[in-house]
């Protein structure tokens, strides 16, 4: 009998060709934009043929800069993500702390709950020239920029993960005999880190949105940096696989985090009928 | 053994009389089941007998003592869902009181006395049938496995007074029987006072020591508000006749809901 769209499903294999499909079709898309162009004008610069775009990634991620002595693709990618690391290490530790306690502690709550409301609505950007006033133009800045633009959003959303707990656990901790500290401890804390981690994955767009945008501004080096820097250039070829190098970095860290979860939490998938 | 005295208890919420005038006495040692129609105050009853509210108007004491302003260990509870920790296999779950009771700090043991709890624990989960099941997850277990263990998780740090609401609403039949013996069982070896709310008679009749029936007596809708519900029969089940029971259970068959034919 005919199933209802909602019904069919693809196979595994379907499933990953139809994933693929639109990869391709950009790639083929671009090809074609790009062999049309040149054939036009040989020296246009803003679609460049695949052999340039790997000549261009030869020289900056395997080949020490005449400059400075380093592989600039590497010594760009330690910057950007020992800043990000940071940056979202501690916006995820005041999310912790900050979280927990408002969902928790009323006390807390009625102190704390609408200062981070109302800072959760400062534009981030709108306070970055202040960041590189009080800051100074180096690393402390854009990784305050991070925790600024990330923090809020990872406190309210635990706040609200904790206020979604069913009140039934917590008067079932206290009637075994368990203090506010031991609550946390042993069963808010552990229920919230997956809940942490699955926001901290949902702040790596915007953490990389707002160091892209600190390096663009000031910086000597970093991802940001050198796309904003080889602008001027128009280079294309360099662009495109900075992006491109971005993109799988952030990809990679939204994976490993899912990969952290199911691993460290298996209650989790046993929650989901696994 | 433990006595519980509730007197001239009121509870409003917003101004609206939900419970009024209760007053009981309860024996130590009783299995107190609870009935009556849904919406006229039993949970919030056994949400003032575990302070998880105060009542308006009235005290509750236990053993003479003014009962303590929130939880706490010396009265458990069975919810009707919830009641068991999800992040905890049912091993953990059953330990967490023991745990919490010796390791103020941290909320959980290690080494030689961690395996001491958890041995208790295991005995425990064996007390309630639950043997094999100790290294599943709460999700990974049936209805009825659940509830088990949160009985068993509710009773390792021996309260006085055990509070359930509903406690095997959602299992079939067979199950409900298997529990029904399992209860008694443990009410018999701890010595505990039972509070019980339930919306099957015939549960409320077979475990109760005493029947309390809670119900409006004031029902036009214009009264909803000003009055609320008190104990319309108390009924001692262990020393009341096979007429009166029965005469009780006809009286109340049709007010009591989700009675199952
Ligand atoms: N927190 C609250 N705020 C306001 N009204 C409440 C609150 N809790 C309960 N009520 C009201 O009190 C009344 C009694 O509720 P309760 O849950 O005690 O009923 P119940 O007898 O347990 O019903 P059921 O058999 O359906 O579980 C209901 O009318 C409910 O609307
Ligand atoms: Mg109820």
């Amino acid at each position: 009998m005919a199933r209802r769209l909602i019904n069919l499903r693809p196979s595994r294999q379907g499933a990953l060709y139809l994933g693929l499909l639109p990869f391709l079709i950009l790639i083929a898309l671009y090809a074609t934009g790009s062999s049309l162009r040149l054939a036009e004008n040989p020296d246009d610069k803003l679609l460049p043929g695949f052999s340039v775009l790997a000549d261009a990634v030869v020289r900056v991620a395997f080949t020490p800069d005449r400059r400075t002595g380093t592989v600039l693709l590497w010594a760009d990618t330690a910057a950007s993500l020992a800043r990000l690391g940071m940056g979202l290490a501690v916006a995820t530790a005041a999310g912790l702390v900050v979280g927990i306690g408002n969902g928790l502690l009323p006390y807390v709550r009625a102190g704390f709950s609408p200062l981070v409301a109302v800072i959760s609505m400062v534009p981030p950007m709108a306070v970055l020239p202040i960041l590189f006033i009080v800051f100074g133009l180096d690393e402390l800045s854009k990784v305050v920029l991070i925790v600024i633009g990330v923090a809020p959003f990872l406190m309210r959303d635990l706040q609200a993960r904790v206020e979604e707990l069913p009140r039934e656990q917590l008067i079932k901790a206290q009637t075994l005999g368990a203090s506010s500290w031991q609550v946390v401890l042993r069963v808010v804390l552990p229920q919230m880190l997956p809940r942490l981690i699955d926001s901290v994955r949902l702040s790596l767009g915007p953490a990389w949105l707002f160091l892209i945008s600190a390096e663009a501004i000031a910086a000597e080096v970093g991802l940001g940096y050198r796309i904003f820097l080889v602008r001027r250039y128009l280079a294309m070829d360099v662009i495109l696989p900075y992006v491109a190098w971005i993109t799988l970095l952030a990809f990679a860290a939204d994976l490993a985090l899912r990969a952290l979860n199911r691993r460290l939490f298996p209650w989790l998938a046993a929650g989901r009928g696994a | 053994m433990t006595e519980v005295t509730i007197r001239h208890v009121w509870k409003e919420y917003d101004g609206d009389v939900v419970l009024e005038r209760v007053n009981l006495d309860v024996a130590p040692h009783s299995f107190v089941s609870i009935v009556g129609p849904s919406g006229c105050g039993k949970s919030t009853f056994l949400r003032m007998l575990l302070s998880q509210e105060a009542p308006t108007r009235g005290f509750i004491r236990i053993d003479g003592q003014d009962l303590p302003p929130e939880p706490t260990a010396e009265r458990g509870v069975v919810f009707q869902r919830y009641s068991v920790f999800p992040h905890l296999t049912a091993l953990e779950n059953v330990a967490f009181g023991p745990e919490v009771a010796r390791a103020p700090l941290l909320g959980r043991l290690f080494g030689s006395r961690r395996k001491a709890v958890l041995e208790q624990a295991a005995a425990a989960l064996a007390s309630v049938g639950l043997d094999h099941a100790g290294d599943k997850y709460p999700a990974q277990m049936s209805g009825g496995m659940q509830q088990r263990l949160a009985i068993a998780q509710a009773l390792i740090t021996k309260p006085k007074v055990l509070l359930l609401d509903e406690p095997f609403g959602a299992l079939d039949p067979g199950i409900r029987a298997d529990m029904h013996q399992l209860m008694l069982r443990l009410f018999d070896e701890t010595g505990m006072t039972v509070f019980m709310v339930t919306h099957d008679l015939k549960e409320a009749f077979h475990l109760g020591t005493r029947l309390v029936a809670f119900d409006r007596y004031k029902t036009r809708p214009e009264e909803i508000g000003a009055y609320g519900a008190t104990i319309t029969l108390d009924l001692a089940l262990d020393r009341s006749s096979a007429r009166e029971r029965a005469e009780a259970m006809v009286g109340l068959a049709d007010k009591v809901a989700d009675q199952p034919a």
